[in-house]
């Protein structure tokens, strides 16, 4: 069904920006427990990154379709 | 004068109203009516007037009655009195004959039209025949004792010449009474004819018989009388002759009694040849007064035909009579002479006698045979005998000396007695004689006059019958054109009903022939019609027979569609399409049709028009939030902004889609309003329509909607079109009842 793709592209969507959140999140944390001595901004940057990513990837997912792909052709002449 | 108005309705709706109770029902039509006004005095007053106005209308009914009696009088009694206006009233009002005839009687004859007639040929014919009836009525009634006469009709007018002159008299009289005798009928006239002609043969006949028997009698008396008296004259001759011989014969005695006995028997044979010579005579002679008698009648009978016959008996009665005169004047004469002789014998007898006496004197035994003279005399006898005679004979010698001495005077005297004689005989000769020739003339000229009058009859007939010739032939000739006319019409009437016939036959065998063709031509056409009807039906039984398959399995199909659940499609309507395949295995249009249906209902089955509807909401909801993301702009920013107007943007949700699509209406939201207008009314196809113009994202969302819309509308129109077409081949093969 076209109109379930939606739902489903949204449902990937936010299940991306979940994980990617999360994982942008842990990343962070990590990363600012790890090497940046508990400060905040690696752990907004994570999520930031991890949102941003999320986000990117669903505006790609939700683009899809209106992305022109093109390819190469190349003619050998034998 | 309402209550007058009230009245008179009440007059006018209840006639038999009796009029003692107005005020009852006054009453009651008030209450009817609603009004209630009392005007019994105008009431009264209607009454009154009523009452004037019925004895007005009463004499008007007298007035009227008595003109129409009067008029209807007057007319009877006029016509009563002139014909013709009876007979104009007749003419023109239709029942008044049966009036006047109940009233008057019959109408008189019509008198003016027989007069007018006697021109006419039949009429003529029974006239004539009238008149000749009556000219053989005028003889008849004259003659009607006894005269028959063996004649007819043109008899009865030979007869008309002898009373013509009394006919044309009497035919004058009964020219008046024409009009009655004409009427009388033809086969009357022939019968009255025919009865006087019988009356006049019977009449004749009577009268020949009469005269014929007459006749006989008296020609057989007559000639009985004749003979006698020819008998008579002989006998008398006889005695003459004897006496004679006996007076002058010198014959022997013996001989001479015998004489005297032939002589005396001769005498005796005279005297009774006389004796019957007269009473044949008497019987003669009245025999002939008979005839004479007869002849008379039937003279006066005056019946031309028998006139030869009486002229016949005439001249044999005058012929018998002078027969009979002349036989008696024979016998007269031998009488006188035998007279004579008698006279002479007298004497010679008284001579005789005396001598005898004589004789007896002296011989008286003699006496007694006198007569016979004998031989029985003796010698005595006979010379006294002798000395008689001597003495007798002188003494006759004496007397015959005297006697010739008183010849002269004896003969004068004789001749004068002669004369006397001869001159009454010759008187009476004569007489008789004129007599004869007087009877010849009478019976001359009776016999010319008959032979004038046959003559004249004869030519009286002659021109009679050239008459009736003439009138024959005029009648011939009249008869043959009338014939001629006659037999033409009855030709050409033949001929006319013989073409009648004939085209009344040829158009009735032609009718016949034609019917028959028809028919015959109607029963095979029937035939043809009932055997092609038959095929055709056999083929239209296997028509609706296969249109009833293909429309069963085309409803077959129409049911797999409703199988069709909330969310789920139909069955796969493989089978069904299947079915209908074989079913209109030659009809190429539901073939076309059922390959016609997509592959995807007949794989998987579509899905029903409630389950497209409740989804397209669903499409709705998302197509109007991604209303603003196309190709250009779909990042999620736009995303977010798409579903910020579709939040906000209030409209109406559905909305009459226009005739025509501007293009402004190319909004997204407006087709979806169009759209779910559309579905909502459901028209799924004006729907997919509208949905088919999305573009973007809400295009790429509404896909699957509109395929499966699509696929959808395509397969139920392809149903449609099957069951339409089933439905139509159906009726197309039902025969009405």
């Amino acid at each position: 069904m076209s109109e379930k793709e939606l739902g489903q592209k949204w449902d990937r969507c936010l299940a991306d920006c979940a994980v990617k959140f999360g994982t942008g999140l842990g990343l962070g944390i990590v990363f600012s427990v790890v090497f940046f001595k508990r400060r905040t901004w690696p752990i907004v940057f994570g999520t930031g990154l991890g949102l941003g990513m999320a986000y990117s990837n669903c505006q790609n997912d939700l683009r899809s379709r209106y992305v022109l792909h093109s390819k190469y052709f190349s003619f050998e002449q034998k | 004068m309402e209550g007058r108005d009230l009245a008179g309705e009440k007059f006018r709706k209840f006639p038999h109203t009796n009029a003692a109770n107005p005020c009852l029902l006054r009453c009651f039509y008030q209450c009817v009516c609603g009004k209630v006004k009392a005007h019994p005095l105008q009431l009264c007053r209607r009454y009154s007037t009523a009452g004037d106005s019925g004895s007005t209308a009463g004499k008007i009914v007298a007035a009227s009655l008595l003109t129409v009696g009067g008029g209807l009088g007057g007319t009877i009694l006029y016509a009563k009195w002139d014909p013709k206006f009876r007979a104009n009233v007749e003419k023109s009002v239709p029942y008044s004959d049966q009036l006047f005839e109940m009233a008057l009687g019959p109408p008189p004859p019509p008198l003016v039209t027989l007069q007018k007639k006697p021109g006419k040929i039949e009429p003529l014919q029974i006239s004539s025949l009238s008149e000749a009836s009556k000219e053989s009525k005028q003889p008849k009634a004259k003659a009607k004792k006894s005269d028959p006469a063996p004649v007819e009709a043109p008899a009865a007018v030979e007869e008309a010449p002898a009373p013509t002159p009394q006919t044309l008299k009497d035919e004058e009289c009964k020219d008046h009474h024409e009009p009655v005798l004409k009427e009388r009928p033809a086969e009357e006239v022939t019968a009255r004819l025919a009865q006087q002609d019988k009356a006049e043969q019977d009449a004749l006949a009577a009268l020949t018989a009469g005269l014929e028997e007459s006749l006989g009698s008296t020609a057989k008396t007559t000639l009985q009388a004749i003979g006698a008296q020819e008998a008579a004259l002989t006998a008398i001759a006889a005695h003459t002759n004897k006496l004679k011989e006996a007076m002058d014969s010198q014959t022997p005695p013996d001989e001479k009694s015998s004489q005297w006995k032939a002589l005396n028997e001769a005498l005796s044979e005279r005297t009774r040849a006389m004796e019957e010579a007269e009473e044949a005579l008497l019987k003669a002679k009245g025999e002939l007064e008979n005839l004479s008698g007869v002849i008379n009648s039937s003279k006066q009978s005056k019946i031309n035909t028998a006139r030869p016959q009486i002229l016949a008996a005439e001249e044999n009665l005058h012929s018998m009579i002078v027969d009979l005169d002349k036989v008696v004047t024979k016998v007269q004469t031998a009488q006188t002479e035998a007279k004579i002789v008698s006279q002479y014998s007298e004497l010679v007898n008284e001579a005789k006698a005396q001598f005898q006496q004589e004789l007896a004197n002296i011989t008286p035994e003699i006496q007694a045979n006198w007569k016979r003279l004998s031989g029985k005399l003796s010698a005595d006898d006979l010379n006294s005998l002798i000395a008689h005679a001597h003495r007798r004979i002188d003494q006759l010698n004496r007397e015959l000396a005297e006697q010739r001495v008183r010849e002269q005077i004896h003969i004068e005297v004789a001749l004068e007695q002669q004369k006397l004689e001869d001159q009454k005989a010759l008187e009476r000769a004569v007489v008789s004689a004129l007599e004869h020739s007087r009877e010849d003339m009478r019976l001359e000229q009776e016999k010319k006059a008959q032979e004038v009058r046959e003559v004249m009859e004869a030519e009286m007939r002659t021109q009679l019958r050239r008459q009736a010739a003439a009138h024959t032939d005029h009648l011939r000739d009249v008869l043959k054109v009338q014939e001629q006319e006659l037999r033409e019409e009855a030709q050409e009437i033949l001929n006319s009903k013989m073409m009648e016939q004939e085209t009344h036959y040829r158009r009735l065998t032609q009718e016949q022939l034609d019917t028959f063709t028809l028919d015959m031509n109607a029963a095979y056409a029937r035939l043809k019609g009932i055997e092609e009807a038959i095929d055709s039906h056999v083929i239209a039984e296997e028509e609706a027979r296969k249109a009833h398959q293909l429309w069963l399995s085309v409803e077959a199909l129409n049911y797999t569609l409703k199988s069709a659940g909330a969310d789920f499609p139909t069955e796969p309507l493989e089978g069904a399409v299947g079915v209908i395949k074989e079913n209109c295995a030659g009809n190429e249009f539901a073939q076309a049709l059922a390959t016609a249906i997509p592959e995807e209902s007949l794989s998987r089955g579509i899905y029903s028009e409630a389950s497209l509807r409740a989804r397209f909401f669903d499409i709705r909801r998302l197509a109007r939030r991604v209303a603003l993301i196309d190709e250009t702009r779909n990042s999620l920013y736009q995303y977010f902004l798409s579903y910020l107007q579709s939040v906000l943007l209030f409209e109406r949700e559905q909305v009459a889609p226009p005739a025509k699509l501007a293009p402004e209406d190319l909004d997204t939201f407006k087709l979806l309003a169009y759209a779910n207008y559309s579905i909502e009314r459901g028209d799924l196809e004006l729907a997919a329509k509208f949905v088919n113009q999305l573009r973007g994202e809400s295009q790429r969302v509404a896909q699957d909607w509109l395929k499966e819309a699509r696929l959808t509308l395509e397969t139920k129109q392809v149903i449609s079109l099957l069951s339409a077409y089933a439905n139509a081949v159906g009726l197309g093969t039902t025969q009405a009842p």
